[in-house]
Parts: C-alpha cells; sequence; structure tokens
C-alpha cells in the first residue's frame, strides 16, 4: 500500500502567500479571543475549590446550583462533568471564608438537600484496604457521594502561573538555540513562529470556546510545541540536503521538493500520533478530554503550519544555498555569519 | 552490511530481559496484607518483629504467604480477605494488650502479588498516585518567618545569659523582628561584648550604631545560619509529621519536601480530610521532672503500695514503670536542640541538648539542688505521657548544654535525639492545597488510562501492520520495546503513576512511531531510486538517524523545560516523557535495526523487502514481496 503517489514535486509555496494570509488572520482571531475573552483557567492557576460529587440518579443541576448558592461562597460554577450523574461544584477563593472547611460544609448542605445527614464511616474495600470517609446517609445507598475535592490557595495558583510561563519560554529559547546551531537563524526564526502560531491557536481555542485551561492542558500545549518542531526539523532537514543534491533548483523549488518528498511521512507521523490522542480523547473520560482535545488540534494545525508557515517564512526570509551548504553555491567562500559553515551532516 | 556484532544482539537481549523482569511485578495486582507498625515514637519497630507475627499466625492457624519487615513496618499478605481480617484481629490481640492504649498499629493493606524471587532483584510495582488510587493530598507551607522569629527569640535569651555571667552591663535587650539590639553606656563594655558575643554566637552578625546617648549593637542572624534555621524547620516538621501519620495506620504515606518551604504529605485510602488534618495539626509536648526515689515511690512502681502524693506513674521505655513528681521543671518550648552524639570522656553515644537561657538558667538551679537524683525526660501524645529517658544528675549543669547518656547504643541516641527535637512543629504550617480522590474514582480512572494506552496502541500497530508489512510488524515490536522500557524504567525509579503520567506514556509512545514511520519511508524511497534492498535498508537506517536525532532534541527540551517548571502532575507528566523519548531513541533506532537485520541481514542475495507496495513515478510498482 503506498498512500502517497506523488509523480512531481507539489508547488505547495505557489499558494504561500495566501495561506499566509488566512494564517496571519486566524492569528489574529486567535490573539482577539485571547485578548478580549480572556482564558478561563482552571482551579490550580486561580487558586479555589473543586468539588465533584455523584448522585445515583441524573443529578438535577439547578437544585446543587441552589443548594451552594445559599451557603454564601461567592460566585460558583456548577455543572454536569463526563455524565449526567456526576456534578462538578466549582468555588473561588474568598478572603472571609476559611478554604479548609468549604468541602466539608457543602457537601453537607447537598447532603442535607437529600434529606440525609454526613457521619464519618470507617469502611474495608473490597481489595481489603481500609478507608474511612464522610458518608451521606447509609453506606451502599448513598444518595450523595463525594468523589473528588480540590483546594488550591491563591499563592500556589499564582506560581503556577508563573512557572507555566517560564516554562514556555524556556522550550522557545531552547529551541530556538537549537535550530540556530544546527541549521541557520532564518530557520530558527521560521520553526518557532510557525509553532507559536499553533501554540496561540489552541490557546485561542480555548478562549473562544472557554474551554477549562488547565495544568494539563499547558502541558500538552508545550508538548504540541516540542512535536511541531520536528515536523518543521524534518522538513529543513530535507531543504538542505535537496540544496547540496540538486544545484539547479531554485530555493522555492528546493522547498517544494523538500515538502513534497517528507509529505507523506508528516502525514502519516501525524495520523498515527493523533491515533493515540483521538484514543485518549476518547476512552480518557473527563479528566484527560480538555489535554486530548489540545493535543489534537495542536497536531493537526502543526501539520499546517509546518509546510506553509516554517517553510514559507525560511522562504520569505531569503534562504540561500549558501546559508546551508558549504562551498555547494556559485561562492566558493563560507558565509562569515553563518553558524553552520563547516558543518557536515 | 547489515549485520550486528554480537555484542549488539546481547545488549538487545539484555535490554528486553531487564525490561521484562522490571515491568512483571506491574503485572501482578495486590494481594490482601496485613501492616503491623509502631504505633509510638518512642517504640522501634525491628526485624524481631517477624517472628512474633508469625508465631501469632500459626498460633490462630492463620496460613500467610510470606512475613516480611521493610524498613519501618513488618508485613504479611494472605491470599484472601476473610484470611486477612482474621489476621487483622489475632495480630492486634497479641500486640496490643491493652486496646485502650495500643503500642502497634496493625492496618489493612495492600501489598504486590509479584513473587519474591522478582522483590529479590528490586523489582517492585510502581506506586500508583493518589488519582488513581484514592487519597487524601495537602501542601502545607511552613512558616518560615515565625521559624526565624522563634530563633531570634532564644538568642536574645542567650544574649541576656552570657552578659550577666560575664557581668558585662548593658543598658537593654530588645528584638525587633528578628534583629538584637542591645544597648551599652560606654564604648569599652560595648568591644567587650562584641568580642564575647562573636566568640559565643557564631550565627550572628553584628552591626555598631547608636541611639540617642547610648552606643548600640545590632544582631542579624547570618544568611547561611537562618538558612540552616530553615532547613532544620522543614526536617523537623517533616519528622513530626512522620510520627504522627504513622499513627494513622495509611499504608504508604508520602511526606516530602517540595521546594524550599513546602511539605506535601499524601495519605492513600484516606477519605476524611477532618480527621487526617486533626491528626497532623496536632502537638505533642516534652516535659522535664524529677523522679521520685522514696521508698514508697520504690514499692508503688513494683505496684506494691499507693502512689505517693504529689507524684504521678509512668511507663519508661523498656516497659519498666517510674514514679514522677507532678512538678514540670521544664517544658518542649525551652528546648533548642537536640543532637546525638558521643560523650567526651567515656565516648559512650549521648544525645546533646541546647536549652535557651531561660531553660538552662532552671536547669542550673533544679541540677544543683538535685545531684545523684535522676531526672525524667517525659514525652506526651494524645494527652499519654511516656519516660523518654531518665538519667541520674551527675553534676550541677549550666550554660544550657545538656547531655544524656548511659546506657545508651548510638541508635538509641539517634532516636532520642529525634524525638526530643520532633515533639513538636519547628515552625507552624498552613495547608495551601488540598486534593481528595475517591477510591472508585481512582480505579476508574486506571480503567480509563489504560484503555486509552491500549487502544490507541493497537490502531497504531494495525495500521503500521497492514501498511508497512513486515517492517511495521518490526516497528510495532520496537514500540512494544519502548512501552516495555518505558514502564520498567519507571519501577526501577520507582516513580509514582499518575493519570498525567499514563497520558504521557500514550502520548510518547504516540509521538515515538515517529522514528519508525521516519525509517520506513526512507527505505521505500531509497528502494524507490533503485536501490538494492540490503543498501536501501543500510541507508534509510543511516539517513533517517540524523533526523530522528534532531527531532528527539527538540521534544526533549520541551520535555525538560517542563520538568524544570513543572509541578504536581505536570512534574510527573514531564518525567514519563523525557524517560520515553530515550527509551524511544534505543528501541525504534537500535532494536528494530536488530529485528531487521537478524531476519534479512545473512541473505545475500535479498531480491526484495516486504515494506509494502513500493511505487516508482516512472511508471510500475515493485509488488510487496516477503
Amino acid at each position: 500500500m503506498e498512500f502517497f503517489r506523488i509523480r512531481r514535486d507539489i508547488p505547495f509555496m505557489r499558494h504561500a502567500l495566501v495561506l499566509n494570509v488566512i494564517s496571519a488572520l486566524t492569528y489574529a482571531a486567535a490573539v482577539f479571543f485571547i485578548a478580549t475573552r480572556g482564558l478561563h483557567l482552571s482551579i490550580e492557576f486561580t487558586g479555589g475549590t473543586v468539588i465533584e460529587v455523584a448522585y445515583p440518579k441524573a443529578a438535577d443541576v439547578g437544585k446543587v446550583r441552589e443548594t451552594v448558592d445559599a451557603l454564601n461562597f461567592g460566585e460558583s460554577q456548577v455543572q454536569n462533568f463526563g455524565t449526567s450523574t456526576d456534578v462538578l461544584i466549582r468555588l473561588p477563593v474568598r478572603g472571609d471564608v476559611k478554604q479548609g472547611e468549604v468541602v466539608a460544609r457543602v457537601f453537607d448542605a447537598l447532603c442535607k438537600a437529600e434529606g440525609s445527614s454526613v457521619a464519618t464511616q470507617q469502611l474495608t474495600t473490597d481489595k481489603g484496604e481500609s478507608v474511612s470517609k464522610p458518608v451521606c446517609g447509609t453506606l451502599g445507598s448513598e444518595p450523595v457521594v463525594l468523589s473528588r475535592s480540590e483546594f488550591v490557595g491563591p499563592s500556589v495558583g499564582s506560581e503556577l502561573a508563573r512557572d507555566g510561563a517560564f516554562a514556555l519560554l524556556a522550550t522557545i529559547a531552547g529551541i530556538m538555540i537549537y535550530l540556530a546551531f544546527r541549521f541557520e537563524w532564518k530557520f530558527s526564526v521560521a520553526g518557532i513562529v510557525a509553532n507559536l502560531h499553533d501554540v496561540i491557536i489552541i490557546v485561542g481555542f480555548f478562549a473562544f470556546f472557554q474551554w477549562e485551561f488547565s495544568l494539563a492542558v499547558l502541558a500538552a500545549v508545550l508538548a504540541v510545541l516540542g512535536y511541531s518542531v520536528n515536523e518543521s526539523v524534518v522538513i529543513f532537514d530535507r531543504v538542505r540536503e535537496a540544496f547540496r543534491k540538486f544545484r539547479k533548483l531554485t530555493p522555492r523549488e528546493v522547498i517544494d521538493h523538500a515538502i513534497t518528498s517528507t509529505i507523506s511521512r508528516t502525514i502519516i507521523t501525524h495520523g498515527s500520533t493523533l491515533m493515540m490522542v483521538v484514543s485518549m480523547y476518547l476512552f480518557g473520560g473527563p479528566t484527560l478530554h480538555y489535554f486530548a482535545l489540545a493535543l489534537m488540534i495542536g497536531i493537526l494545525f502543526g501539520i499546517y503550519s509546518s509546510v506553509f508557515v516554517a517553510a514559507a517564512i525560511a522562504m520569505w526570509l531569503g534562504v540561500k544555498r549558501e546559508d546551508l551548504v558549504q562551498g555547494g553555491g556559485p561562492t566558493k567562500e563560507t558565509d562569515p555569519d553563518d553558524p553552520n559553515a563547516g558543518a557536515v551532516v | 552490511m547489515n549485520r550486528y556484532p554480537l555484542w549488539k544482539y546481547a545488549i538487545l537481549a539484555i535490554a528486553l530481559l531487564v525490561g521484562l523482569v522490571y515491568t512483571l511485578p506491574n503485572l501482578f495486582g495486590e494481594a490482601p496484607a496485613v501492616q503491623v507498625s509502631s504505633g509510638k515514637a518512642t517504640l522501634k519497630l525491628g526485624p524481631d518483629m517477624v517472628p512474633r507475627v508469625q508465631q501469632t499466625l500459626a498460633q490462630a492457624g492463620i496460613p500467610a504467604d510470606f512475613v516480611q519487615f521493610d524498613g519501618n513496618s513488618v508485613r504479611a499478605r494472605f491470599a484472601t480477605t476473610d484470611l486477612q481480617i482474621k489476621a487483622k484481629d489475632a495480630i492486634g490481640q497479641a500486640l496490643n494488650p491493652d486496646p485502650t492504649d495500643p503500642s502497634y498499629i496493625v492496618a489493612l493493606n495492600l501489598v504486590s502479588r509479584s513473587p519474591q524471587a522478582l522483590t529479590a532483584v528490586a523489582a517492585r510495582p510502581m506506586a500508583l498516585g493518589l488519582d488513581l488510587r484514592g487519597g487524601v493530598h495537602f501542601l502545607m507551607q511552613v512558616d518560615m518567618k515565625s521559624a526565624l522569629t522563634k530563633k531570634a527569640e532564644s538568642l536574645t535569651g542567650d544574649i541576656r545569659t552570657l552578659l550577666r555571667d560575664k557581668n558585662l552591663r548593658h543598658a537593654g535587650i530588645t528584638r525587633d523582628g528578628n534583629k538584637v539590639e542591645v544597648r551599652f553606656r560606654d564604648r569599652e563594655t560595648l568591644t567587650a561584648a562584641q568580642n564575647l558575643l562573636l566568640d559565643q554566637l557564631p550565627d550572628l552578625q553584628w552591626a555598631e550604631g547608636s541611639d540617642g546617648a547610648d552606643l548600640k549593637l545590632t544582631g542579624e542572624l547570618k544568611p547561611e545560619a537562618a538558612r540552616r534555621v530553615q532547613e532544620t524547620a522543614v526536617k523537623q516538621n517533616i519528622t513530626t509529621l512522620h510520627n504522627r501519620v504513622n499513627e494513622l495506620g495509611v499504608a504508604e504515606p508520602v511526606i516530602q519536601q517540595q521546594g524550599l518551604d513546602r511539605v506535601v504529605v499524601q495519605l492513600p485510602g484516606v477519605q476524611d480530610t477532618a480527621k487526617a488534618k486533626d491528626i497532623i495539626g496536632r502537638t505533642a509536648t516534652l516535659e522535664v521532672r524529677l523522679v521520685d526515689d522514696s521508698a514508697e515511690a520504690a514499692a508503688a512502681a513494683a505496684g506494691n503500695g499507693p502512689v505517693p502524693f504529689g507524684t504521678e506513674r509512668y511507663v519508661e521505655r523498656g516497659g519498666a514503670p517510674l514514679i514522677v513528681k507532678r512538678q514540670v521543671i521544664l517544658t518542649g518550648e525551652n528546648l533548642t536542640d537536640a543532637q546525638p552524639g558521643f560523650d567526651q570522656q567515656t565516648q559512650e553515644a549521648a544525645v546533646h541538648l541546647t536549652l535557651d537561657a531561660r531553660g538552662a538558667r532552671i536547669f542550673k538551679d533544679v541540677t544543683r539542688e538535685n545531684v545523684g537524683k535522676r531526672m525524667a525526660i517525659l514525652l506526651f501524645e494524645k494527652g499519654k505521657g511516656e519516660v523518654v529517658t531518665a538519667p541520674v544528675i551527675r553534676t550541677e549543669i549550666g550554660g544550657g548544654r545538656v547531655q544524656i547518656s548511659g546506657r545508651m547504643t548510638t541508635v538509641e541516641a539517634n532516636d532520642t535525639a529525634l524525638l526530643l527535637r520532633s515533639g513538636s512543629l519547628a515552625a507552624p504550617m498552613e495547608i495551601i492545597e488540598e486534593r481528595t480522590i475517591g477510591p472508585s474514582l481512582g480505579a476508574e480512572n486506571i480503567a480509563k488510562g489504560f484503555n486509552s494506552v491500549m487502544f490507541g496502541f493497537a490502531a497504531i500497530a494495525a495500521f503500521m501492520c497492514v501498511y508497512y508489512l513486515l517492517f511495521g510488524v518490526f516497528s510495532t515490536l520496537a514500540l512494544a520495546l519502548n512501552l516495555l522500557l518505558l514502564v520498567a524504567v519507571l519501577s526501577m525509579i520507582q516513580a509514582t503513576l499518575t493519570l498525567p503520567g499514563i497520558a504521557a506514556i500514550a502520548l510518547t509512545l504516540g509521538m515515538a512511531i515517529d522514528a519508525n514511520v521516519l525509517i520506513n519511508e526512507r527505505v521505500r524511497e531509497e528502494l524507490r531510486n533503485g536501490a538494492s534492498p540490503q543498501t536501501a535498508i543500510n541507508n534509510g537506517y543511516e539517513r533517517a538517524f540524523a533526523t530522528i536525532l534532531d527531532s528527539n532534541v527538540t521534544t526533549l527540551i520541551a520535555g525538560v523545560a517542563l520538568l524544570a517548571f513543572g509541578s504536581g502532575p505536570v512534574r510527573g507528566f514531564a518525567v514519563v516523557h523525557c524517560l520515553g523519548i530515550l527509551t524511544s531513541m534505543f528501541s525504534a533506532v537500535m532494536f528494530s535495526r536488530g529485528l531487521v537485520n537478524l531476519w534479512y541481514g545473512r541473505q545475500k542475495k535479498l531480491k526484495g523487502v516486504s515494506i509494502g507496495q513500493v511505487w516508482k513515478p516512472d511508471g510500475g510498482t515493485t509488488p510487496a514481496q516477503g
């Protein structure tokens, strides 16, 4: 089986200008949405409390919201999580409420709303682990179960946001330095612009749809950054090779050739990774939902951006044979500005 | 050209074997067990507990798979939950004759079902994170400011005592935040005092100044001393937390320092945050009292008479009863440090205590008046007191430096010092992050994580095998080895597996196949350009390698950045991601090449390779061949 039966180089770069304009517009739109709508940050960043409760039957979200609002913990968010029986409650940090007690009080109120009361019970799981937990009503037929709770102090949140920004900057700087060292500054700039484009677009999606931006999503974004730079690296590798092999081709033709000869690998690789990510999206449950979603968007845009954005920017920056191949061009002297002068691969 | 020397095959075989051995323990699951750990800070559990537990079980007629000691607890594994519960009751009755005051904690637990042979080569399963197992997580911030203030306060007292002892008249000592100000009327005293303080209190640095008519010395903790104070504070808090958490009978508590001033506490299996908070927030207190050596007291201790008026009966470490006066001489608040060491004359193991100025003064007076008598150091926990040690007072002890020695082993000296230090928290802590995860949610998360990896892997494997035929099979095997090695490495470093970790495994596998796609595409391309099969294989691998290296380096850069700046779940993700990239370099390149070499390498006149159809633009295709 061979999916890609390409007779001659596809003139990708002929459409580069149009596509780059589209890219620029998408990019601007993403920036616009991030600026205007902002991100729906998870409590890991903002601080606050998250409580996940499970009901035996489909939960009455309205009633839960009323019960929670009656406690006056500030602006709460109540929504279904994964299934109709699970409910997620988010509460902001409030100076006047002791955070440590919020979970117990909310659960208590929810339990009372079901006409029962909370008591701590010692029980042994079927695996033989002994567990003590607050139980609403009688064990086995609880009207509401506390599945998970999380409280993050505001100082932790702001630190995480700062560390996330540092991680992003370190990744960008590291990749740029590596590309500049391995190839040439034009590629380094092109590669990073293309991949930031992916990052901004993922974040733009999260801003537009107001999906929850959590630490896991941040990890996904950074993983995408590293991953889609791969893509550009593979193409740049080929560009260098083609410059060396085909002396008569213009830079534009060289880039077209490089993309054409790697397109099959690009699509198969991304397809494979995408299969894994889709599997995570389908089977990973609500915890991995947005993580997988961010990866999916990142991978799809990664294909596009490395072909049309990275290569095109390298072309606009005027990448030449002399930049990459020692003595390969008409001028036999090495470019004094080329950090890769003399590098042989 | 496509042959590996024997040693390369040997490396591959060893990697495969090591991978298998260290991955295996994860597959056995867990079996019910009973864990016995010490219930009192003063009681140390040793390997001698193993025969006791074995004997108890034999008497009760309960068969155990094994009973073993693992550093600080003894675990016995059972075939069924029924046996486990029976064993818990039997062991509990045998070890704790008085159920209201248990010396040992007997808790239900889970241990790996993996065979002893694997455990013997340190092959243990990965620990499951709270999100996969259920439990409570606390992140606590140690209040460093108050640790420093406490230190400054005790230094202020020390300065006062020092100056008084040397008869240097000062015009007032005050503490302002973490600074200590000492005023003097004349320069002579100031110089003398400065020399004395520099000599006696090396932790402080002094600055001269003037305040109206008075001369002033301002002392401040040296930066390295301040750092030491903070480090000790965190360490002491961790030790204290350990002691307290042990009482909860939690199977595998995690108590770790995070960053400079934070402590993570994870208690698997505990769902009740309120109780957990209550226990870790409790304080233990230390008291120094005198022992009553009168005849009535001796009779009372032996159980032959009533306890004399004004005294109390406590149990000494080792079980002997002791009659101690009610009057408290000193409390733990006066103790600034306790370190194990040796007696300078006898070279016996000893514990060196440092008291603050007030404590030193009281101690001096009390010891002067009670030479030849015994003094008891008691530790109160949960409202119950126990005598840690009861040494005889030999001489008057001044200067606030006390040495406890006599009939102590080095280990005992260490434990006592630790205990005296860890009686209370060095600095208050505040919970800044809290998470509870229900056990059913944890089990669900495991299933979900496992399913994502399994279905994703299956999809990739199916596609690769169909698209690249035999080379696809090799790629799939390489990917499987990658998974195997990754799990093995994670088990070897005893990483804690979390849901983000599983996600990272899935993602890393999805990305790792890239290397094989690159190789296979290159081999096809070489074939398309008319290279002979053997050359095509060789060139395909050689040429793809540079690209694979490049792309893995960029991925690794992102991974390392996450590792450096990430925290909590992101860190877990990053660790797995980085390790996965490294193992993939080995499996995707070297292992798959090994398989290809093994299969095709010996065939001198190779006509074709099974890499799927290679289409040529100049008409005609090379059909797939095996």
